[in-house]
């Protein structure tokens, strides 16, 4: 009749028909809803290795040169100027592009079977070594952290566009019924510098933007009844709500009212499961000491623990923002610092979910918005720049070839030498583990296909298990 | 003619030129490989190759096909990839063989035969003509019909063998158009006195007084600032506060005087350039600077200028063209026949203008500032009449000034980067700070002595468009603050050997009087006082204490200069660098607090003149003493103003002038256009990089939509906002009337509403969507027109009642069978619960308030830096949500998780989600709950006797509609039953009644179980569907 962008809603449409005509019983009823719920869980275009995605986002850009690369010739060179064509171009935050070279600050020694080579600084990491895939060969297009960020996570650096997470929900849907699919936490000394534009869904309808979590107080937005109402006479309003709006419906027979109760439905059931979920002194003393957790005490373990609590709950996509990398000064004691916050979790994180069956099919992502600059900032020999041309990340799980390293940046770390991969790459690749081409994941929008990967993006196929 | 390819494949592998015959060869490569973006439905670069008329003529790139030369044809050049165009087609190539075929059938002559392909010319896209009105479909049997639109939307509805459906009851339709038209729920009283108005002309008379309502402007204003991508802060990490709502005030009261819609994009886009602009012209430009601005500490100022000028062509294409012109920003557009040259041109015309922030002052301010000035005045014309000879007396005074200046030598300076700010050196030599702003550095400006003698440096601070109200620092005030000045000097043959010189004096044009450091604007985390005062304050080696060029408002934004004087000489035999440290130690706390007093704009200069001090006379007084000659009266005047001050004798008068200059109001800023004069170039960007400009462009526009009309001066800004707006212009009018629609029907006539263009979704009544539009262009572009015109329809005032038939017919309601019934915006929700319990302060415009909201959010890890939310308490904190202050990081939760757009881009439609969080935040949130128990209070002092009569009081307070029998005993029910608990003592009576903390006179009053059972029933009332619902 009419070449039309809106979803339509032929299930919707059903029900109404067979509601109306025949009369269903009230379970069919929801069930039907259910099934027209788009977030309801969706099949991909093949198979999939990776059901859900946790994404330990390091916000400020860790340094590659102290964590996972190892540069003995920068150490060498340390003190004296970058040659200058590399420097052709370039564009730095803060410093001027030709300061000198600083060396590592860090040892670094071969670990596990695979030998992969880590910083003394991420002992834990090193002993998960044979799990994990190292990147060594990333490169973005930003060099500012909250355009950087928003390209790492919605492909671009213009805000609007839809983030990873909410492309997976999309793309997926949701296998939780009481919890959102796509749940955000934040730790360390600041927020993420993309701010909501990290997790939001951009032009996709925004049932799929991501859901901020927190672990001290009310975990989600108003989940506590207001004071004076206990969780009985929530029940009773609720019951009152639904028949009144089911009279409603009745009479006007909009089927969004059925959205709705569903929708009053599933906060109630949210206000009792959430808390339960949150509690993680339920925890043996042996999980939380591995991660290093501790009940009550806000921190990147804790949300570690919680992360493995959501996916096990059947939260699709769950990110963990530490924003604490961004070391122009301070290098040495900073990265103390984060490491001893994040390393222990981050392993334990993947070993507790090897134990558990889950990393099969659950797909565990490690790293920043960009690497930081072979040079020297400041004048105290302790500080680096931003710097997009070459960084790590570490990937585990969910068809994830194990114990493996890819990429290789040159010996200053400046620029990528070997299997360079951009961050279209690596979305390409994590839609491709759960189970979609990356170039036919679409919405429409302003008359235009968009997609995660814009218009560029091979899968790294050196990365599949 | 499978064989026939192959043979084709076989001449080209064996390299023979052989003839390619069109209908076996080449149509059906064009068929198989071009015809999807070349043919009947899409012509990507106006080309079609389904047609030959179009297919041979000539395309953008040149003559498409030339007979007997290939090589110069563009479809060869495109499909073999020669040239600089993409190669042809997208995504994949011909093969080889292909490609020899098309050339070979070139190089004999192209033979296209008669009758093959389509008889067919370009498509027009229909959103490309201007509209003309229709003829308006006549009415069958007993169709009823208000206005044109009925006729239209009936004569569709008929053609699909629909029917529309019978009028909503009085009760839907007085809050359908409350809701619609002013975006609040009516009150009872309205209802009432709606419902007994039973004369003729009863509705028309509600349309007229809701549209005559300052709530319309709220409503619809909101509406707009979507489109205008309005939000209170700057966005990326720092996501600064920013003032700008002087600019939403100016689009509520636009609206609300029915400012004409052309009139209304004009002041907008260019209300600056407009004859005697006034501050409310320059206050409409805020329009174009909603854009975000990006001060990390990396950021380049003018890339992310570029990037906020690209956000405003996204804005101007999507909120008045109708079009998304921001494809084109890095290549042809692929859909729409806007070149990547059309869109450069058309920003060639934008592309000119500083990014300003000036004073602004309420109408009340203004009053007073006048008041001001005008004893000002009157006590200066009181000193000239008491003393005749004043112009003698003042011609004397400048002949002793003229000459009294040392002369000073202007230092080429530059500064090394290294905090994150940006520095940029004019061609007068000053330094302009930008970007990043630290809260405390040093900045060090280094440059080379020759041989020579210096006695004294001066520092001057300079005013300019790009900073804080003009500058000269870098305070949201414009104001500086200077903590120590320092200088050094080292051989140039050996630039590690500083050596500092030590000042011996200090003399400036400002001193204000010693002050405390204003704790709560720029805090200390140290607790540490910090002073500002005169220029001493920079020598005295006192890190708390700071030279300010702040002498007050009304004085603070002007040129300031300081001079400083060596101990000793510095008598220079070689080249000598020379270093200064400007310390900058009284902004924030740390760079996330975003509050500085940096110096903005500066210059330094030296001298060999002994005893050198700061000239007291202010520049341009200065200029006019040393011009001499003719003077205008203002001339005269300014001089006066000055003179006076040094006259002994009238201390009297300047020490009341004084008083006065302490009268004068703060005012508020506004981000703002300032036409630069110099044109900036304007250059086509590779991929939309900044660093990468290619070919140089005039300003122009694209040659598919309307001609701009001939003027004698070259089109500036202000007539490309008036060719926007022009009457020839075929989507500016579709575009709003389309948006009107969406707002009262929740979806468009063209659904799409940003894009017009060719991927537009098909109008569901496109001759209703031109008849409207020339309806609105013939009516003065009065909007109010328009809206009175919808929903005095039939159509808008049918019921929406969904029957299974509609639904299966017509599940969008695209063709208006029924009204349409959704649930309403997310300022509207929170609004709707406000107005029905009674909270409601319904003051209009002003600065922005905070209503509760969780601290955690402001605060990290949670936003990058903390922010500021002052919680309202009292009639603030139930102002209407288009006034609760919008972070673009961390939006006010209520609104986002309503579907509110945080302003990072424009949005000309929102989404309407529908889920649990919601839930939780009706059910939940404090103000809600305040609001239920308002409602319930309300209900047991005013809404009658028994239970019944008050549940319909409070009912009807929320939807305008009595209760059924049903609806009724439910309500009763829940009452009932939360009595019962109440008194069993299974519920908290004060708690529910009053809060966490009910205090004693709340609960003296002796009813508090009562309060606590109708705030649980006054609770569901509000979290009803249909309260939050347009139905």
């Amino acid at each position: 009749m009419l070449r039309s962008h809106a979803t339509s809603s032929p299930l919707a449409r059903r029900w109404f028909l067979q509601q109306c005509g025949v009369g269903l019983g009230a379970v069919a009823l929801r069930d039907m809803l259910q099934a027209a719920d788009p977030l309801a869980p969706k099949r991909p275009h093949h198979a999939p290795t990776a059901k859900n995605v946790i994404f330990l986002f390091m916000g400020g850009g860790p340094s590659h040169l102290e964590l996972f690369d190892n540069k003995p010739e920068l150490a060498k060179h340390e003190g004296t100027l970058p040659p200058a064509n590399l420097l052709e171009g370039y564009r730095a935050a803060f410093i001027d592009p030709n300061s000198t070279l600083l060396g590592p600050k860090f040892k670094f020694a071969r670990h596990g079977e695979s030998g992969a080579e880590l910083s003394e600084l991420i002992p834990h990491t090193a002993a998960i070594a044979d799990d994990i895939a190292i990147v060594k060969s990333l490169v973005t297009d930003a060099f500012n952290h909250a355009p950087a960020q928003v390209m790492m996570s919605t492909g671009t650096q213009q805000f609007g566009r839809p983030s990873m997470g909410a492309w997976t929900l999309y793309g997926l849907g949701s296998e939780s019924r009481d919890l959102p699919g796509f749940v955000v936490f934040s730790s360390g000394q600041k927020g993420p510098s993309g701010g909501n534009s990290n997790w939001g869904s951009g032009f996709l309808p925004s049932m799929y933007q991501g859901v901020q979590f927190r672990t001290s107080g009310d975990p989600v937005l108003y989940l506590s009844n207001p004071a004076g109402v206990d969780r009985r006479l929530q029940r009773d309003s609720l019951d009152a709500l639904g028949r009144l709006n089911g009279m409603r419906l009745q009479e006007v027979g909009d089927p969004e009212i059925e959205t709705r109760i569903s929708s009053f439905e599933m906060a109630y059931r949210m206000q009792a499961s959430t808390p339960e979920l949150m509690d993680i002194s339920q925890e043996p003393q042996h999980v939380l000491d591995m991660y290093g957790a501790e009940p009550g005490r806000p921190s990147f373990a804790n949300n570690c623990v919680l992360a493995r609590r959501l996916v096990e709950r059947g939260v699709r996509f769950v990110e963990l923002f530490h924003e604490s990398w961004d070391q122009h000064g301070s290098l040495i004691s900073g990265l103390k610092k984060n490491c001893r916050d994040t390393d222990k979790a981050s392993a334990a994180l993947v070993s507790d979910l090897k134990q558990r069956g889950l990393l099969e099919d659950t797909l565990v992502l490690w790293g920043g918005e960009f690497g930081r600059t072979p040079m020297v900032q400041g004048g105290t020999d302790d500080g680096r720049d931003h710097h997009p041309n070459a960084f790590t990340m570490w990937l585990a799980g969910g068809g994830i070839r194990p114990g493996t390293t890819i990429g290789k940046s040159d010996e200053l770390g400046f620029n990528v030498v070997e299997d360079r991969v951009h961050v279209h790459d690596l979305h390409a690749t994590i839609l491709h583990l759960l189970g979609f081409d990356h170039t036919r994941l679409t919405y429409r929008f302003q008359g235009r296909d968009f997609r995660l990967t814009d218009v560029a993006g091979d899968v790294v196929k050196k990365l599949l298990a | 003619m499978r064989t026939i390819s192959l043979f084709g494949t076989l001449v080209a592998f064996l390299g023979i030129a052989s003839g390619a015959d069109f209908a076996a060869d080449i149509e059906p490569i064009f068929r198989d490989k071009c015809y999807g973006c070349h043919g009947e439905q899409q012509q990507f670069g106006q080309l079609r190759l389904d047609s030959r008329s179009v297919a041979t003529s000539t395309g953008p790139s040149g003559p498409r096909i030339i007979p007997h030369d290939a090589q110069a044809s563009s479809l060869y050049q495109r499909v073999a990839g020669l040239g600089e165009g993409n190669r042809m087609p997208m995504g994949g190539q011909l093969s080889d063989a292909e490609v020899a075929l098309i050339k070979s059938w070139i190089e004999d002559g192209a033979v296209w035969p008669e009758g093959r392909g389509a008889d067919a010319a370009l498509n027009q896209h229909w959103a490309f003509v201007p509209p003309t009105r229709p003829e308006e479909p006549q009415l069958s049997n007993g169709q009823r019909a208000e206005n044109a639109i009925d006729r239209f939307v009936l004569a569709r509805l008929a053609a699909e063998g629909l029917e529309a459906s019978p009028r909503a009851s009085k009760e839907t339709l007085i809050r359908r158009l409350s809701l619609d038209l002013t975006g609040l729920p009516p009150s009872l009283e309205d209802t009432q006195h709606y419902l007994d108005d039973t004369a003729p002309g009863a509705y028309g008379r509600l349309v007229d007084r809701l549209l005559a309502s300052p709530h319309y402007g709220e409503r619809w204003g909101r509406i707009w600032l979507d489109a205008a991508r309005y939000a209170d802060s700057d966005g990326f990490e720092k996501d600064k506060p920013r003032q700008v709502w002087f600019y939403r005030d100016w689009v509520v009261d636009a609206l609300n005087a029915d400012m004409p819609y052309d009139r209304f994009v004009v002041e907008q886009v260019a209300g600056d350039l407009l004859p005697g602009a006034a501050q409310q012209q320059r206050v409409a430009t805020g329009f174009l600077r909603n854009s975000m601005i990006n001060e990390e500490g990396g950021a380049n100022p003018e890339q992310f200028r570029m990037e906020a000028m690209f956000d405003r062509m996204d804005a101007i294409g999507k909120a008045v063209l109708g079009l998304t012109v921001q494809c084109a920003q890095c290549h042809d557009h692929k859909f729409d026949p806007i070149s990547q040259r059309d869109y450069y041109r058309m920003f060639a015309y934008v592309n000119n203008f500083h990014e300003s922030t000036q004073a602004v002052y309420s109408a009340d301010e203004d009053r007073l500032r006048g008041e001001i000035f005008a004893e000002m005045r009157e006590i200066e014309a009181g000193l000239r009449e008491l003393s005749p000879d004043w112009r003698e007396r003042m011609a004397e005074w400048e002949r002793a000034e003229a000459t009294n200046q040392p002369p000073w030598t202007v230092l080429d300076a530059h500064i090394k980067l290294g905090s994150g700010e940006k520095y940029e050196v004019l061609p007068d030599k000053s330094i302009l700070a930008q970007g990043y702003a630290p809260t405390r550095s040093v900045v060090t400006p280094e440059g080379q002595l020759e041989p020579g003698t210096v006695r004294a440096f001066r520092l001057e601070l300079l005013p300019d468009p790009r900073l804080p109200l003009g500058g000269p620092g870098r305070s949201f005030r414009g104001t500086a603050a200077l903590t120590e000045f320092e200088v050094e000097v080292a051989p140039a043959g050996d630039p590690k050997k500083w050596k500092a010189l030590k000042i011996a004096r200090a003399t400036a044009d400002v001193n204000p009087e010693m002050s405390i450091l204003d704790p709560f604007l720029f805090p200390d985390k140290d607790n540490k006082r910090r002073i500002l005062g005169d220029v001493g304050f920079a020598i005295d080696g006192f890190a708390m204490s700071a030279w300010s060029t702040d002498p007050g408002p009304g004085r603070r934004n002007m040129p300031r200069k300081a001079v400083f004087e060596l101990a000793e000489p510095l008598e220079i035999e070689e080249p000598t660098l020379v270093k200064f440290k400007l310390s900058m130690n009284h902004g924030g706390y740390n760079s996330d607090d975003n509050q500085s007093l940096n110096l903005g704009r500066y210059r330094l200069s030296f001298t060999a003149a002994e005893n050198a001090e700061a000239d007291p006379l202010p520049g341009h007084i200065r200029e006019l003493v040393s011009r001499g000659g003719q003077r205008t009266p203002e001339q005269e005047e300014a001089l006066f103003g000055y003179w006076r001050t040094t006259v002994a004798e009238w201390a009297g008068a300047n020490r009341k002038i004084e008083d006065l200059w302490d009268k004068y109001p703060e005012g508020s800023s506004q981000l703002v256009l300032d036409e630069r004069p110099m044109p900036r170039m304007t250059s086509i960007l590779q991929r939309g990089d900044f660093l990468r400009p290619t070919e140089r462009v005039q300003a122009g526009v694209p040659g598919f939509l309307h001609p701009m009309p001939e003027r004698d001066e070259l089109p500036d800004r202000l007539a490309f906002a008036e060719w926007l707006v022009d009457g020839d212009s075929p989507t500016t009018a579709r575009a709003i009337v389309n948006r009107l629609w969406q707002g009262h029907f929740g979806t468009g006539i063209v659904e799409t509403s940003e894009d017009l263009g060719r991927q537009a979704a098909d109008p569901s009544h496109p001759e209703l969507l031109d008849w409207l539009a020339v309806e609105l262009m013939e009516n003065g572009w009065s909007l109010k027109h328009i809206h009175r015109l919808i929903v005095s329809s039939e159509t808008y005032r049918q019921s929406s009642r969904v029957t299974p038939s509609l639904l299966e017919l017509d599940p969008n309601n695209r063709l208006l069978a029924r009204s349409a019934r959704f649930r309403v915006d997310g300022e509207l929700v929170r609004d709707i619960a406000l107005a029905s319990s009674g909270l409601l302060t319904a003051q209009i415009g002003g600065a922005p308030v905070y209503p509760p909201a969780p601290e955690f959010l402001f605060q990290p890890p949670v936003s990058y830096g903390p922010k500021r939310w002052y919680t309202a308490n009292g009639a603030q904190r139930y102002r209407r949500s288009l006034y609760a202050f919008r972070y673009r990081s961390v939006p006010y939760p209520v609104l986002d998780t309503f579907d509110t757009p945080t302003g990072n881009f424009a949005c000309v439609k929102r989404d309407r989600s529908n889920t649990p969080l919601q839930a939780l935040v009706t059910l939940n949130e404090p103000v809600f709950m305040e609001a239920a128990r308002e409602l319930g209070r309300r209900t047991l002092d005013e809404g009658g006797a028994d239970d019944p009569e008050r549940i319909d009081y409070a009912f009807k307070r929320v939807l305008a509609r009595a209760p059924s029998g049903s609806e009724r005993s439910e309500l009763v029910a829940l009452l009932g039953s939360q009595r019962e608990r109440l008194q069993a003592g299974g519920l908290d009576a004060a708690q529910l009644a009053f809060g966490e903390q009910p205090s004693e006179p709340e609960t003296a009053a002796g009813n508090t179980a009562e309060l606590a059972a109708w705030t649980a029933v006054s609770r569901v009332l509000l979290n009803l569907d249909e309260a939050i619902t347009r139905e």
